[in-house]
């Protein structure tokens, strides 16, 4: 197995800027939902952007990606143009579904989002089948989908797992545990600590990581996705993360005490990041805050032209009933 | 060239001359295709034809990401009610992203799924649950009623670029008829009339039809003419087609093998009083089965099903409650 490159200035920044895109996007989505110009429900992947980065950067168009409620993270970071996607968000003609999808149900064919979707793990099994359609079609094109540990305990994704264990399909599936299902904690949910350990039986090839380190997010993807693109699989990569906000945009979250400012300093993984590039000297004291800015000023270019975009006719509903 | 085959046959032949002019078909499904000599691993290999775990809701599921991708799945079910273990996939995936991605993507798949075997099948294998289907934005429902529509309404499902449950009706199972033996393409959305008469619509679903056709005999025998109407897909539904027959008899009496309640028969009359009120002569009847759990024994089971002594009598009623003009 080639071993995946070391992290340098270039990948680095890569890195960096990818997640401070989309935490960058989300916090000022946040903002406009307080604001009333994002309407309807919205789920943050704040804290966890590390996954969404570590994953998708390695990925190209040609590979299916499926993410779940919490998407916006694996749309951007797929490549989803943050314009499109803000203005879906604001239920403009110009978002990325002409405003029938909303945050929940992103879609970007052209970047291989095929889609998130809005009932946990229903989205689980609908990455197999791109997965069979890759390896019906002969390419080396694989798929991932992105689920939390709520899912693990649907039927749903049992049964994926051993139809796709069964069958050996180029699916990489991506398991973001952030020890809370919705408002409840894993412990509540499941006597298995680790996803894991749920598909063992099924022989998978698997690994638990720090999911707030996108290097090693990065450096487990790897070595599964070289596999994959040679028609092996099924892969479960589990990542351990904390979601900083709460399940969803005015979540209360009187289930759980906030985490302390401190802890949270030495958690986030962009703020690891940072420390990292700067201990290793990839990174020079000035980067991190221009790429935050930087970053800063491309959600605030997208807020305008999505703004800018009218919303659709209202009779457009009724043509996309049936293709 | 026409010729005599039973329903299933009828139906395995549109997904075998499908399979064998678009290579994007597969099909896949439980028990399916397990020895060499399957005709159609035979025909088209493994790849294509494929066995799936006891696992509806993966199996639809993969099938749709399949779609995604530009295949057309075929998915075999056996009984409809196994897509009730799956009704995410089935009702709130499969129609649901080509609206919600704004057109971006579409879902061409068939699941293949029969229905209402009131044989001694008892309660959980014997529902008639096509309604519980047709009022999903973005699905289609077809309902095939003879051995052709089954040809053809399968090798229309299979071409749409929908996602299509063929619910075929086991009780026509190994009912034989004339069926093209080439291509044949009923197109989705089109009724047909399966008698014409002047004094009363009745309107008949799949398995129905034929009792309603038997019914209508029986009336000409009284002098009265039915004109029989086979809507052959609840969604879209041929609504018009149904206006303009009940705008000839002023009758209508609709035949469902489903439970009364929510039922198709009762979405039909409810389109027919608000669209076409003023050409009722008479209250429009309904002829379902009772509102009840399939029971095993065999008079309990004949005494809930509709029957073609109901059908005569409710348009008996409808006739009589505004007679025929002599």
């Amino acid at each position: 197995m080639v071993s995946p490159a070391e992290v340098d200035a270039a990948l680095g920044l890569e890195l960096l800027r990818g997640m401070w895109r989309i935490r960058a996007f989300e916090e000022r989505v946040g903002q406009l939902t307080r604001a009333d110009e994002v309407h309807g429900l919205v789920h943050l992947s704040i804290g966890q952007e590390a996954v969404a980065v570590g994953v998708c950067g390695q990925l190209s168009s040609r590979d299916a990606v499926y993410g779940n409620h919490r998407a916006h993270g694996h749309a951007i970071a797929k490549g989803a143009p943050l314009a499109a996607l803000m203005a879906e968000l604001m239920g403009r003609d110009g978002g990325l579904c002409r405003g029938l999808g909303g945050s929940m149900h992103l879609v970007d064919v052209e970047h291989g989002f095929l889609g998130a979707t809005g009932v946990v793990g229903g989205n689980v099994p609908l990455a197999l089948g791109s997965a069979l359609a890759s390896r019906l079609a002969g390419h080396d094109a694989v798929a991932a989908v992105f689920f939390g540990d709520g899912a693990a305990q649907g039927g749903i994704f049992v049964e994926s797992v051993n139809l796709a264990a069964l069958w050996a399909l180029p699916v990489i599936l991506v398991c973001e545990n952030n020890g809370f299902a919705e408002f409840t904690p894993r412990s509540a949910h499941s006597p298995v600590e680790r996803v894991a350990d749920v598909v063992a039986p099924y022989g998978l090839e698997r690994a638990t990581v720090d999911g707030n380190d996108v290097d090693a997010v990065r450096r487990a993807f790897a070595g599964f996705l070289e596999a994959a693109r040679r028609g092996e699989g099924p892969f479960l990569l589990e990542c351990l993360t904390h979601r900083l906000r709460g399940h969803y945009e005015g979540d209360p979250q009187r289930y759980r005490e906030a985490i302390a400012q401190e802890e949270w300093q030495r958690r986030d993984p962009i703020r690891r990041l940072e420390r990292r590039g700067l201990d290793e000297r990839w990174l020079d004291d000035d980067t991190p805050a221009r790429v935050e800015q930087e970053t800063r000023e491309e959600v605030e270019e997208a807020v305008r032209v999505a703004r800018e975009s009218p919303y659709p006719e209202p009779a457009l509903t009724s043509e996309l009933v049936y293709a | 060239m026409a010729r005599e085959i039973p329903y299933i046959q009828a139906l395995g032949e549109a997904v075998h001359q499908e399979m064998a002019r678009d290579e994007s078909v597969i099909y896949f499904g439980q028990n399916l295709g397990l020895t060499d000599d399957d005709p159609y691993v035979q025909a088209f290999g493994s790849d294509r034809v494929r066995v799936t775990p006891i696992s509806e809701t993966a199996e639809i599921g993969m099938a749709v990401g399949a779609a995604f991708a530009g295949f057309r799945p075929v998915v075999q079910l056996y009984m409809s009610e196994f897509m009730l273990v799956a009704m995410d996939q089935v009702v709130n995936e499969a129609p649901r992203f080509y609206g919600m991605s704004g057109g971006e993507v579409t879902v061409p798949l068939v699941l293949q799924a029969g229905y209402g075997f009131t044989a001694g099948w008892a309660g959980q294998h014997t529902g008639t649950i096509y309604g519980m289907f047709m009022g999903v934005p973005g699905l289609k429902v077809a309902v095939p009623s003879t051995p052709a529509d089954a040809k053809g309404l399968m090798t229309a499902s299979i071409r749409d670029d929908n996602p299509v449950v063929l619910f075929h009706s086991y009780l026509l199972t190994l009912e034989h008829g004339g069926v093209p033996e080439g291509e044949h393409v009923v197109p989705l959305g089109e009724a047909a009339t399966r008698r014409e008469g002047g004094d009363v619509t009745i309107v008949g679903i799949g398995w129905t039809v034929g009792l309603a056709l038997a019914a209508a005999e029986r009336l000409a025998a009284d002098g009265v003419e039915a004109e029989v109407i086979d809507p052959r897909t609840l969604a879209p539904l041929d609504l018009p087609a149904i206006l303009r027959s009940v705008e000839k008899t002023g009758r209508l009496v609709i035949v469902d093998q489903a439970t009364r309640h929510a039922s198709a028969a009762a979405v039909i009359a409810a389109e027919v009083a608000s669209e076409g009120f003023s050409a009722l002569k008479a209250p429009i009847g309904l002829v379902t089965a009772l509102d009840a759990t399939i029971p095993y024994s065999q008079p309990m089971e004949e005494y809930l099903m509709p029957s073609e002594e109901r059908i005569v009598a409710a348009v008996q009623q409808a006739v009589g409650s505004s007679p025929v003009a002599a």
